[in-house]
């Protein structure tokens, strides 16, 4: 048989039909969320249709819901309706549902792995990008639009045109103070926020096999901010200690059945991608974005480039753009700029190993006066982690809020915005003009940047710096 | 869905490459829960200033772009978030179809389940429609999309690209749950042989 790729093996696994080019793919797992759903619902009553497979559907909320202490009301009538409608189709339609005040309430992204739901070899669906996350397990997972959720929700199924693959192989070791989401960054910047359209990139190499789970989580995140339809890590032994007993992960003889489909799921040896591209971990840097897009980056050491410096006629005015919108001068060493805000968490950063990190950092130090910075757990699972392990002291001690779990001001849609002309130092994973609110100017950092950033004021190279890993 | 065959209207150029859906569509619209009504927010930070008052240098807020059903655009149009409400906001507004040369892929998809064209030219076509809209104000664009034709009435005449079956579902404004929902038979006989061990959230195995 020829050598296969793990995304060519999931493809195929789940083929149901091919028509026109395009297959029909089974979803095993379809997470749902209260900004992307309601007229999918809408849909599915208006032609009479039921949920095919409430088993494999969950949903919780996340996008709108505030991150004050609960219980807590949401004040904004028209997110409240939202959250509200959520509640009630997964009543109509049987859907399991953890809401707000549910244990296992969190980002659809964080609670999909911690649960177990998420799991090597599975299509993975959600009416939401970030759904590339749980590929970090060797799923096939990635967003659709709110007419496919309808579709995935009446069918189970969902058509797709067979992407090209891409590998990026990153070896070697990512140096002291340089973490998953550096890596990240790095490769953003290197092969530009279209550099994987149309492709699903699988992550390889030694450094990639050296990340813990969520630092695998955080690079499959950030695949769709360089285009991908996708992002994909092989299974290894640190997969299946992170989902051995997790509450839905197969037990006892299951679970050796599963372990040995698993284990089959890696890319063969001489398999073949459309595009490979490699990089050295060694040469990657703590990265801070300077721009509007997330491949505007540059590295702690550097500076805010000028835009007269850019060969392409296109990047140059982007950048001319983006550093008005952002109130940078070039040439501004990175190091130099202030911040007022600091943002940890989100999908990308927001997992239990992220706020350890972040601690570490902050552990003994205050936050500057000017600052004021905040922590919003990726899930209540999370939250209540950390604080078994003393983390929110250290967080409160230093001067951080200590908030709920929810997508808060990654993308402020709940009360947590920026305004206008606030800079922030953020873990999340997009820099888009007004993403944290209008006119809000959002640095993308790694949460040991964004911790040091809160302390210092300005952006630090924490690799410089003392603390306890 | 309305099947869409030929098209004339007005190009509205809008010279940016990499436009994110969050332009197209800001978040605080997403709360809503309907389907309709989204044009009037269409990029809202754009179009108007923060007192609220139309921004005159906004291509979108040009007299004589008022009326425009066609956006020519840079490359990877409609990147970032997932949410199909940036499609519903443009064709609220009144756009059928949308040339630039990329689209970002959920967007692109999006776009094809609300029977809106996106069309791919080559990047210097993109660039002699982006400059003639814009030295031409009210510049009007004939799209045939069964001969894959965008021309005007003097001599402009581009070929398109747009992969073969989103053309074909444009075409005839196909339903693609209808579509599924015949193949009931072969998902059903897919679901008996799906192993056992994946998960089911009605039967949790630790609880």
């Amino acid at each position: 048989m020829a050598p296969k790729t793990l995304f060519e093996k999931v493809w195929e696994a789940h083929v149901v039909d091919e028509a026109d080019g395009r297959a029909l793919l089974y979803v095993d797992l379809h997470l749902v969320h209260e900004v992307t759903s309601p007229q999918a619902f809408e849909g599915l009553r208006l032609t009479g249709r039921r949920v095919r497979r409430p088993d494999l559907t969950v949903a919780t909320v996340d996008h709108n819901v505030p991150t004050e202490s609960r219980p807590s009301p949401i004040l904004d009538a028209i997110a409240r309706r939202q959250v509200e409608a959520l509640r009630e189709n997964c009543e109509i339609f049987g859907v399991t549902y953890f809401g707000i005040e549910s244990d296992r309430q969190g980002i659809v992204h964080v609670i999909g792995p911690e649960l177990g739901l998420t799991q090597p070899g599975m299509v993975i669906v959600c009416g939401d990008s970030h759904t590339s996350t749980h590929g970090a397990f060797g799923a096939l997972a990635f967003g659709i639009g709110t007419s496919d959720v309808e579709h995935v929700l009446a069918t189970q199924c969902i058509w797709m045109k067979k992407p090209k693959t891409m590998e990026i192989r990153v070896e070697g070791q990512l140096p002291r103070g340089v973490t998953a989401k550096d890596l990240i960054l790095g490769i953003i910047g290197r092969i530009g926020v279209d550099g994987a359209v149309g492709h699903v990139v699988e992550y390889t190499g030694s450094a990639i096999r050296a990340l813990s789970m969520e630092g695998r989580m955080t690079v499959c995140n950030m695949s769709i901010e360089a285009g991908a339809r996708a992002g994909m890590i092989a299974p290894d032994a640190t997969t299946f200690a992170y989902l051995e007993s997790r509450p839905f992960a197969p037990r006892g003889r299951e679970w050796e059945r599963a372990l040995a489909y698993w284990q089959s799921l890696p890319t063969d040896p001489g398999a073949a991608y459309n595009k490979t591209v490699v990089i050295d971990a060694g040469t990657m840097e703590p990265y801070v974005t300077w721009g509007t897009r997330p491949d505007q980056v540059a590295p702690i050491t550097g500076r805010v480039p000028d835009p007269a410096s850019l060969a392409r006629p296109e990047d140059r005015a982007a950048a001319e753009r983006a550093l008005q919108y952002m109130g940078l001068e070039p040439g501004t060493p990175i190091q130099e700029i202030w911040v007022d805000r600091v943002f940890i968490g989100s999908c990308t950063n927001a997992r239990i190993e992220d706020l350890r990190a972040a601690a570490a950092v902050v552990r003994g130090r205050r936050v500057h006066p000017r600052v004021r910075a905040m922590v919003v757990p990726g899930s209540t699972q999370v939250k209540r982690q950390a604080e078994a392990e003393g983390l929110d002291r250290i967080f409160k001690e230093a001067g951080f809020e200590w908030r709920e779990s929810g997508c808060s001001m990654c993308l402020g849609m709940n009360p947590d915005i920026l305004r206008p002309g606030e800079r922030c130092a953020s873990t999340s994973n997009r820099n888009f003009e007004g993403r944290q609110g209008p006119g809000g100017r959002t640095h993308l950092v790694s949460p040991l940047m964004a911790a040091a950033a809160a302390i210092a004021g300005r952006f630090v190279d924490i690799r410089t710096w003392d603390w306890d890993e | 869905m309305e099947p869409f065959r030929r098209h004339t209207g007005i190009v509205v150029p809008l010279d940016r490459s990499h436009v994110d859906t969050d332009q197209i569509m800001p978040k605080q619209f997403l709360k809503r829960i309907e389907r309709t009504g989204y044009g009037e927010f269409l990029f809202f930070h754009w179009r108007y200033r923060p007192d609220g008052r139309p921004d005159p240098t906004f291509e979108l807020n040009g007299p004589a772009y008022q009326g425009a059903t066609i956006l020519a655009t840079g490359r990877n149009f409609g990147c970032g978030s997932s949410r199909e409400h940036a499609v519903w906001g443009l064709k609220d507004y009144g756009f059928r179809v949308l040339i630039a040369p990329s689209f970002a892929d959920i967007f692109f998809h999006n776009c094809i389940q609300n029977g809106l064209l996106p069309a791919v030219v080559t990047e210097e076509a993109a660039r002699a429609i982006i400059d003639r809209a814009r030295t031409q104000p009210g510049w009007r664009l004939t799209v045939d999309l069964e001969r894959q034709i965008l021309s005007d009435e003097a001599d402009l005449y581009i070929e398109f690209h747009i992969d073969p079956q989103a053309r074909e579902r444009l075409l005839n404004g196909w339903d693609d749950i209808d579509l599924t929902l015949l193949r009931e038979d072969r998902i059903r006989a897919y679901e008996r042989r799906r192993p056992k061990w994946l998960p089911r959230v009605s039967q949790p195995s630790g609880t």
